[in-house]
């Protein structure tokens, strides 16, 4: 039996599992939930406007953006978080003292982080669905786009998320770190009201990142061909998409396994408990 | 089995974590099975058990399905002599293993520990604060001061080593008496041959581990104090 590939079905079990718990315990459920009934609240009021020049409903071009949004908040916000949280409690210092407990580890940790995104996902379309009759029939023709947008998307997000929570010292830091620059990245990226409203160069700025270019692909999957009039060049852009995704995504995954093998290998228990009572000490 | 004993600060920590290969040493050598600590591969790890100190961890798995899940990750090491997943480890690593625990789930540890290093073989390296627990558990027992071991024998060589003084108590007369010897059972012997049958309530009392710990560690500290002073 190869260890490695050994582990690796572990870590899928163990993110299987770790679904489960989520899913069971109501604390993390109902802030996603929560999230998912902000928008819908969102999507009800902007139900009846419509887009200049067009006759689609405002909402329309608002969730596919929420979706993208949503798909790099759990890749930075989610991956930072949970593994701050956990190399605080001790989670990360159980997988190192085990044989190939580090891979089992990170192969959950991705598992599980995708099929909650996916959850959380699937419940902001649903209530999409509800309020937007004709989300459904735009969107049929749209899952291979898609598909790959939000794999790429994550890609792109998670190990930069992994990064973040490998460097700070307590999940408030990896909070804060991930947090602000999400808000503001959305603030600019087109998600709650069009992008082709901002001065150029913040434009510039919103296209460096990924959440501009997750909003956009999105909007391509879900939104008929004839939506693209708005954008910025006035078309769907998939190659800038997948270039730009691809690229921090491919920057992403090469440093990532540096750093983390960097923090594991500083990991200990006395690490740990130094940064507790530093911790506790501020408070 | 060893224990390690010492103040906080000792370095009883930092020398199990160094084993245990979560951190990296300053200087020297170390050689655990034959492997050195930094470059160990998961197949050494496979053969080390740790048991932290920290208990924050997987708060929302039950006991079973996280027993299930780490201790699939031995079953490629499982060899003919240790076919069980839960018997792989042939050394033990215990970090203040007792702390808060009840008496009754400290007698069950016990039990456990004394099952592992008597039946199946196991090494263990364990460090506590709690002197009794160490003089019952181990065969060897170290005392860390400072980063430095400052003793190092089973309880009874380390209790002659230090003290030699044994308290023997007795009563006579409706009298309580109190003495101190080097050799106590010669006290008792002279003791006897004088007063016979009129000796009641015979006590003696050896150095317990910690006298012994007691002595060693203020012995230390004095000698660091003269360094100091000279």
């Amino acid at each position: 039996m190869q260890p490695t590939a050994h582990a690796a079905r572990l870590g899928l079990s163990r993110g299987w599992t770790e679904f489960r718990h989520y899913l069971t315990y109501p604390q993390e459920l109902g802030w996603n939930l929560f999230f998912v009934i902000v928008f819908g609240v969102v999507l009800l009021f902007q139900r009846n406007a419509t887009v200049e020049g067009t006759t689609l409903p405002l909402a329309m071009l608002t969730l596919p953006g929420i979706i993208g949004m949503w798909v790099a908040v759990t890749g930075y916000q989610g991956a930072a978080g949970w593994l701050a949280a956990e190399r605080e409690d001790g989670t990360l210092l159980r997988a190192k003292a085990v044989p190939q407990g580090m891979v089992g580890y990170l192969v959950a940790r991705i598992v599980a982080l995708s099929l909650i995104t996916l959850f959380t996902l699937a419940s902001i379309f649903l209530v999409g669905c509800l309020l937007l009759p004709g989300l459904a029939a735009s969107a049929r023709s749209g899952w291979p786009t898609l598909t790959w947008v939000l794999v790429l998307g994550l890609l792109a997000t998670l190990p930069w998320g992994a990064i973040i929570g490998s460097l700070v010292k307590s999940p408030n830091s990896a909070f804060g770190l991930t947090m602000l620059p999400i808000m503001g990245l959305t603030a600019i990226s087109g998600i709650f009201y069009p992008i082709t409203a901002l001065p150029g160069w913040l434009q510039g700025v919103a296209q460096a990142f990924p959440i501009y270019w997750l909003g956009l692909g999105i909007r391509s999957a879900l939104l008929p061909d004839a939506a693209a009039a708005v954008e910025l060049s006035g078309s769907w852009r998939h190659l800038a998409t997948a270039a730009v995704l691809g690229a921090w995504a491919l920057a992403g995954l090469l440093t990532a396994p540096a750093v983390l093998r960097r923090m594991a290998r500083r990991e200990s228990g006395s690490s740990m408990e130094a940064r507790r009572l530093q911790h506790q000490q501020r408070v | 089995m060893i224990a390690l004993l010492g103040p906080n600060g000792a370095g009883k920590t930092t020398t199990i974590e160094i084993l245990e290969g979560f951190r990296m040493r300053s200087a020297g050598e170390v050689s655990v099975l034959g492997v050195d600590p930094a470059n160990g591969d998961e197949r050494w790890r496979a053969r080390i058990g740790v048991v932290l100190q920290s208990w924050r961890d997987h708060g929302r798995w039950k006991v079973h399905e996280l027993l299930e899940h780490l201790g699939g990750y031995y079953t490629p090491y499982a060899t003919p002599e240790r076919p069980r997943p839960q018997d792989v480890d042939e050394l033990l690593f215990l970090d203040e293993p007792t702390a808060g625990f009840d008496p009754l789930a400290r007698r069950d540890f016990h039990d456990l520990v004394h099952r592992l290093s008597d039946l199946e073989d196991t090494t263990i390296l364990l460090t506590t604060h709690d002197l009794a627990e160490a003089e019952q558990l181990a065969d060897r027992i170290l005392i860390l001061a400072e980063g430095r071991i400052v003793a190092d024998g089973s309880a009874d060589q380390l209790a002659r080593e230090v003290a030699g003084q044994a308290e023997v108590r007795w009563s006579r007369g409706g009298e309580r008496f109190v003495h101190a010897t080097p050799d106590a059972t010669r006290f008792v012997r002279e003791l006897f041959a004088q007063h016979g049958d009129e000796v009641t309530d015979l006590e003696v009392r050896r150095a317990s581990l910690e006298d012994t710990y007691m002595v060693m560690v203020h012995r230390h500290e004095q000698g660091h104090l003269q360094e100091v002073s000279a």
